[in-house]
């Protein structure tokens, strides 16, 4: 049942992977590679239950915790071409 | 099953390097540069190098992809197109390559029993049975990195601090100029599309 599951996600990962690399626009490339982050995380997760070993369940958190910072971080370049100057704080908020 | 996943991983792996060589676009670039760190660190994973993995997530993925942001808000989002042919650079990519994978072929297969750190008498069963005693932490390549092969570490770690003071130094650490002429330079305009390539215009005060 699990390898069916890790097969499936793998296909899954060729098929954002795709995406990502053809991708017309950034923002498609930007959602691809956050949602393969994803697919990272459950096939960490599911190998882990898979092999014994649920304890990658903790890996699979972090790995969603980074993938989360690297989107945030390309988001506010794009909304502001421009990473930690501070000098748009007082104007956009 | 794990040959599978791995093949699989590797090969999506093969798959980002190319399609980030052939990319214009440098910002969509540094996203599957990302994207390529997560795959390779997923295959660390899989291959039981948990630690390796999170370091490679960490830097690859997190930090790296923050530098080469900050790094493009200096310059163009459009690679430059190149007008002489780079076959000379080619040939010296592929044949230091060849002598890399050349030099693994000596090197102990992956996972062999009979590789050196296995059959050394005291090496391995040493850290195994004593290292709980001797230094503390359950995990065995924590107490290896950091007791057995201290100075190792910590040697590594100068040279890395080293050299972080040394760009530091070199780019010029009075960035921050004071805060009365901050105002002139704060831009009060929108800031423009990312996508239509205009990154040169809100850099002053950086």
């Amino acid at each position: 049942m699990f390898a069916t599951a890790v097969v499936a996600l793998l296909i899954t990962m060729a098929l954002t992977l795709a995406r990502a690399l053809m991708g017309p626009t950034l923002f498609d490339r930007l959602l691809a590679v956050n949602s393969f982050g994803t697919k990272t995380v459950l096939l960490i997760a599911v190998y882990g239950f898979m092999t014994g070993r649920p304890d990658f369940l903790d890996i699979a958190l972090v790995y969603a915790l980074i993938n989360f910072v690297g989107t945030i971080a390309v988001l506010k370049f794009f909304e502001y071409d421009d990473l930690g100057s501070g000098a748009y704080q007082e104007d956009d908020f | 099953m794990e040959t599978l996943v791995v093949v699989v991983l590797l090969t999506f792996l093969a798959i980002t390097a190319i399609g980030i060589i052939v990319l214009r676009d440098l910002l969509g670039a540094v996203i599957l540069l990302g994207l390529y760190s997560f795959i390779a660190a997923g295959a660390f994973v899989v291959l039981d190098a948990v630690d390796v993995a999170f370091t490679e997530a960490a830097v690859g993925s997190g930090i790296s992809t923050i530098l080469f942001l900050g790094a493009l808000s200096f310059t163009k989002h459009e690679q430059k197109k190149r007008g002489h042919d780079s076959f000379v650079a080619l040939l010296f990519v592929v044949v230091t390559g060849a002598l890399l994978i050349y030099g693994t072929l000596d090197m102990p297969h992956f996972g062999r029993i009979d590789s050196p750190a296995q059959t050394h008498p005291d090496l391995a069963v040493r850290f195994i049975e004593q290292s709980g005693s001797e230094v503390g932490p359950p995990n065995i390549v924590t107490s290896v990195l950091a007791s057995y092969r201290g100075y190792d570490t910590l040697g590594e770690t100068l040279v890395v601090f080293a050299a972080g003071i040394a760009v530091l130094s070199l780019l010029g650490l009075k960035r921050r100029r004071p805060e009365d002429d901050m105002p002139e330079d704060t831009p009060d305009h929108l800031p423009g599309d990312p996508l239509s390539g205009n990154a040169n215009e809100n850099q002053t005060h950086y």
